[in-house]
């Protein structure tokens, strides 16, 4: 028993992240050292949790998108409109709960959208969300009339900033989303028919397997994921900045995604190792942070430890060096 | 918030901006206006700023927005050409691909002014350029926090711009010309912040960790206010008072810093100020009045604000401008 | 210039991958003008012999002489340098360039470093004519068939090695009159001199066109004899080791008891696809549906399941009228579909053995009864032995299975689902003999627990074996239908063959 759970640890996300955390490290002696402060947790380990939750909890949402052998582009837009949308309503005197509803509705109808046109339209879903993508961070500049939109209500703030049990707000809705999902995924059969749906649409129809309502669930998870990550990054800052907010972050979570190990090609998928995929993401950020390297070089490294990551995961250092390589052996 | 209400607003800071040289009157003449787009508050300022200038002057003002591309720009430009202008303001979204469209304005002789960016252009193809000085105004900050810390040791630490902006190594440069005579002053973190709040505030939060808690911080210089809005969220959140444990100074004076500097979290902001038409309006009309060449570079004011300089009735003249 | 026997020869070839051994002092021999067959079961080895004989493997032991001398192959140019040339079964030439093109590929004549494409193009309708294809030789190769396709590599291999060529499957996706064109072109170079290698998992075309016979099990050598004294019961016994079910059956006798009608089709249609067709099938009874490829048999079989809606006429399921849109109504009706394209359309290559049995049935659970993984290993277990699937673990993807494993399993999803309706699109095609005997068994022995089943098939003896009636397809109508006495290759290809040649009024 206990040697299963550590072969399932040995998988080459767990590996990878651990590195990227051991040589922030080194190159940062503090690095794990975690204080009680104000009732919460301080920490640069904890800033890697806080800070990766918005990447992390866009993965959760993408990865089942992926998986479908899609690609959701407009998620960094729809994080926008919904800070867009949340920061007005509050500003403009509307209760926070039903503003984080609003928000949190127009990513469910922004991801149906995507899901409308991919699985309806038939339209390819690179195309169909860059639609949204670049729609979308318009209508947020529209809502918010191109101001930063600044709240001060306690709710949108708490999301954003707050604590529970010691631990950043942000990285608890990302745990419970992660754990959520994954229930959702694999104690139905829907993982099952993602997976089969993303490894051969055809063949998935003649089985007898709806692919349309699946489509529509997984761009509807995916854009409801995305407008709570844009409720977390407005609350964070306290405002909504449609020109900013999101912006790139769809790169980043596909990016998650593909660290995790699901195949841009659809098929297996992983949910947790989506979220350690956002966590190697982010680990990497915030070391090149307190490195103290200069910022010329942040992309340069971001790009070294990147082809890193995956070189580690290819087939070729697979057969090299045999450890897991896929989500496709990491679950049960 | 309609147009109407946003000018009405605005009205009290036009009065502060052009104040000094009463504005001339320049009705019936026809300007047309390129302008890059509405990437950020600041763009959208000038917008507004410039359409309030023309009306005060009874100009009848031809505005084209570009969104970002120069051949939209071009576009607009011969359009302005085609219509027989009396002048153009251009804000250029890149600095080279000038020389043609602008050759042929000087064909048909309608002046050209360049708005808040330079170009790779011969100097005879424009009347004249209107900018900040971007070094100026880090050289500002800088000069402010000498000032400020009187001679203790202070430990600055830096929100960058967007890697290789120009502003971002400006406004760098700018600063470190102004506390070169220092030497109690030392930067010592500087990261890139990318202009954005919550960039600002995930690089303070890892300076602080970095810092010993913050303790080691005596001050942070940011070369937006967005930013400095990002980090003075992360030193509360870190457990210290922004503006009293940690000094804040950024660059733009956008409404949102003086909310922060009426509250003591803010120190001081450097303005660049969104009014670049009036200096140039100002120009045309002397041009046509006397036939007066104005300077190829009018630099506008890098004017200091800090909590002396009224920082809440700052916020109620600037916020209505699109910022 | 040898005085050798074969123009072709291996002695003793070891092949080991890993532990496994793929060939084990295997003898093989080839004479000029002749054409030999090659078979065995998927997994005998005919493959690794292939390709250690074309140079794409290295043998761990064994000789291989080429006109009597010893050859050392180590990469493809060097067998097709000896006169070895190969034609696989996917033509793996280049579609969007000329025909003329592809048979020069690499040896275009040249002038100056030029390509001289007039030279080329002359040369190439030279080449093309001595094998009976009268085709615009700069025309793109992609817009001819696949027979034409084939024969095309087949010429270029001929061109560029000339001594010997070794035939891979490459019947498997040609129609009855495809297959003949190639044969005679076949015969035609094996009169030249030429030695050809044939491998192919039909009999009926073993028997056709190959002299003589090699066949492999386990990776050994279990005989080369001439084919004039063996019968098919022979060859299929040696492949085997044992009898398989349909050797030797003709037609089901009358006196089987038919079941009550399950399906009526009533003037059922589709536009540009199938013309209104009436069936009637009854619990218990296989209709074999014949035609040739492109004769509407595949889209009939996909209406009355629903891949493609029926536009006119009615189903009616167990005498209540049905509506059969799309797949989920029809497997609601008890209904399953094991389609043509197994690769394409059939299963899920990444996903396992097991996922793959229980997925149809989980289908029609829905999405929040899902099936545990014990559930799920005791479903792929039971399937796994009952229908005789050989996989090293039910966890393993099905993209590593043999094709008649894979079928096996497309089988074994449906039959999870506890099916009323079968239909079974080319089950056996291009799969070995051992699952095509397991497949032909599975669709007696379902007949007999009273399914109603269709299957389409184009091996009219397996049709003929199994089928209670049979209905035959063309130009997307069905023209006959054939019971009793009539149920026959024969009379099937006379139906067809009439129906051909008659005048269409």
């Amino acid at each position: 028993m206990m040697r299963r759970i550590l072969t399932r640890l040995a998988n080459p996300q767990l590996l990878a992240l651990v590195g990227v955390l051991l040589v922030n490290w080194l190159l940062f002696p503090n690095f794990f050292r975690i204080t009680w402060q104000d009732g919460r947790l301080f920490g640069s380990l904890i800033d890697v949790l806080n800070r990766g939750a918005p990447v992390a909890i866009l993965a959760i949402g993408m990865v089942g998108v992926i998986a479908t052998k899609g690609v959701d582009l407009s998620v960094g837009a729809v994080m926008a409109m919904a800070g867009a949308v949340a920061a007005t309503m509050v500003v403009a005197g509307y209760p926070a709960p039903v503003a984080v509803a609003a928000a949190l509705a127009v990513g469910l109808v922004c991801g149906l959208w995507n899901g409308f046109l991919v699985a309806v339209l038939d339209i390819q879903p690179i195309v169909a969300t860059l639609v949204l993508m670049v729609a979308g961070r318009g209508i947020a500049q529209l809502i918010t009339e191109g101001f930063i939109v600044t709240f001060t209500d306690p709710l949108l703030i708490f999301i954003g900033t707050g604590s529970f049990l010691g631990l950043p707000m942000a990285a608890v809705i990302a745990l419970v989303l992660m754990i959520l999902v994954t229930l959702l995924v694999r104690r139905t059969a829907i993982g099952l028919f993602i997976e089969a749906v993303g490894v051969n649409r055809a063949a998935a129809s003649l089985a007898g397997i709806r692919s349309r309502m699946l489509l529509f669930l997984v761009y509807g998870l995916s854009g409801l994921c995305a407008a709570v990550a844009g409720l977390i990054v407005a609350g964070d800052i306290r405002g909504a900045d449609a020109n900013n907010a999101g912006l790139w972050l769809e790169l980043d979570a596909i990016l998650a995604v593909v660290i995790g190990g699901t195949s841009l090609l659809g098929g297996r998928f992983s949910v947790p190792l989506a979220v350690v995929g956002a966590l190697i993401i982010q680990a990497m950020n915030t070391g090149i942070l307190v490195s103290g390297f200069p910022p010329e070089f942040n992309l340069i490294v971001k790009a070294a430890l990147i082809f890193l990551v995956l070189i580690i995961q290819s087939p070729l250092a697979s057969r090299i060096v045999p450890v897991r390589t896929s989500a496709r052996e990491a679950r049960s | 918030m309609s147009i109407i209400t946003k000018l009405a607003l605005a009205a009290g800071l036009v009065t502060a901006l052009s104040s000094g040289a009463l504005a001339q009157d320049l009705t019936g003449k026809v300007i047309g206006f390129s302008q890059i787009g509405s990437e950020s508050g600041w763009r959208a300022a000038e917008t507004s700023v410039t359409k309030l200038q023309a009306e005060e002057r009874g100009i009848d003002l031809k505005f084209a927005d570009a969104q970002q591309k120069q051949e939209n720009q071009i576009k607009a430009i011969r359009g302005f050409i085609a219509q027989g202008v009396d002048a153009i303001l251009i804000a250029p979204v890149v600095a080279t691909g000038w020389d043609d469209v602008l050759t042929e304005a000087k064909e048909a002789e309608i002046p050209v002014i360049l708005l808040d960016r330079g170009i790779d252009a011969p100097e005879d193809l424009y009347l004249t350029s209107v900018a900040s000085d971007q070094v100026l105004e880090g050289r500002v900050a800088g000069e402010w926090l000498v000032n400020e810390v009187a001679g203790e040791e202070c430990n600055v630490v830096e929100l960058q711009g967007t890697v290789g902006s120009s502003p971002a190594i400006n406004r760098k440069q700018g600063f470190e010309e102004g506390i070169a005579s220092a030497a109690n002053i030392t930067i010592t973190q500087s990261q890139t912040g990318d202009f954005t709040r919550s960039k600002g505030k995930e690089v303070m939060e890892a300076f602080l960790k970095s810092s010993n808690g913050g303790a080691d911080i005596c001050a942070v210089y940011a070369h937006n206010d967005d930013m400095a809005v990002g980090a003075i969220q992360a030193i509360k959140d870190a457990g210290l008072k922004p503006g009293e444990d940690i000094l804040v100074v950024s660059i733009d004076a956008v409404p949102d810093i003086f909310t922060a500097i009426a509250a003591g979290e803010a120190n001081a902001t450097v303005e660049l100020t969104p009014n670049m038409a009036g200096p140039a309006f100002d120009a045309l009309a002397a041009y046509w009045a006397n036939g007066t060449e104005p300077e190829k570079f009018i630099i506008t004011e890098s004017k200091l604000y800090t909590a002396a300089d009224d920082p809440a009735g700052e916020y109620e003249r600037r916020k209505g401008l699109g910022y | 210039m040898s005085s050798s026997e074969y123009a072709l020869e291996a002695r003793g070839i070891v092949k080991i991958f890993g532990n496994h051994v793929a060939l084990d002092a295997v003898d093989f021999g080839l004479r000029a003008g002749e054409v030999h067959a090659l078979l065995g079961e998927n997994g005998a080895g005919k493959s690794t012999l292939i390709k250690i004989l074309t140079g794409a493997y290295q043998p761990d032991g064994g000789t291989v002489l080429a006109a009597g001398a010893q050859v050392h192959l180590d990469n493809p140019q060097q067998a097709q340098a000896h006169g070895i040339g190969t034609v696989y079964q996917e033509v793996n030439l280049l579609p969007n360039r000329s025909v003329a093109e592809n048979l020069f590929l690499g040896h275009q004549p040249t002038r100056f470093g030029l390509v001289r494409r007039r030279k080329m193009e002359a040369d190439a309708r030279l080449i093309l004519k001595r094998y009976g294809l009268d085709i615009d030789p700069s025309s793109e190769l992609g817009a001819h068939s696949v027979a034409v396709q084939q024969i095309v590599a087949i010429a270029r291999a001929v061109e560029l090695s000339g001594k010997v060529l070794i035939l891979d499957e490459p019947t498997a996706s040609l129609d009855r009159n495809e297959v003949e064109r190639l044969f005679e072109i076949i015969r035609d170079l094996k009169a030249h001199g030429l030695a050809i290698v044939f491998i192919t998992h039909f009999l009926d075309q073993v028997f056709a066109i190959a002299d003589r016979v090699t066949i492999l099990r386990n990776g050994k050598l279990v005989e080369t004899r001439a084919l004039d004294d063996m019968t098919r019961t022979d060859v299929v016994r040696l492949m085997l080791g044992k009898d398989v079910a349909f050797s030797g059956a003709t037609g089901v006798e009358d006196a089987r008891p038919m079941g009550e009608v399950l399906l009526d089709f009533a003037n059922y249609g589709r536009k540009r696809s199938v013309h209104p067709f009436n069936l009637t099938i009854h619990k218990g009874e296989v209709i074999g549906v014949a035609g040739l490829l492109g004769s509407g048999r595949t889209e009939m079989a996909r209406i009355m399941f629903g891949a493609d809606a029926a536009d006119e006429g009615t189903v009616k399921v167990a005498g209540k009228p049905a509506s059969i849109a799309r797949p989920t109504d029809a497997i609601g009706h008890g209904f399953g579909f094991c389609p043509e394209d197994r690769k394409a359309e059939g299963i899920f290559g990444d996903l396992s053995v097991r996922e793959n049995i229980i997925i149809a049935l989980q289908g029609k659970l829905g999405w929040f009864s899902a099936l545990n993984r014990d559930e799920q290993m005791e479903i792929a277990g039971r399937f796994g032995e009952s229908m005789d699937i050989r996989a090293a673990s039910l966890d393993m993807p099905i993209k590593l299975l043999s094709g008649g494993n894979q079928q096996k399993v497309i089988l074994s999803r449906w039959l999870a689902t506890d099916p009323a309706f079968l239909i079974l699109d080319e089950p056996t095609r291009g799969i070995d003999v051992g699952a095509h005997a397991e497949i032909v068994r599975t669709i007696n022995r379902l007949r007999d627990e009273g399914l109603a089943l269709v299957v389409i098939s184009s091996e009219l003896d397996e049709v003929v074996a199994y089928s209670s009636r049979i209905v035959v397809m063309r130009d997307r109508e069905m023209v006959a239908e054939l019971s009793g006495e009539n149920i026959n290759p024969g009379v099937i290809v006379q139906a067809i063959a009439n129906h051909r040649e008659g005048p269409s009024t």
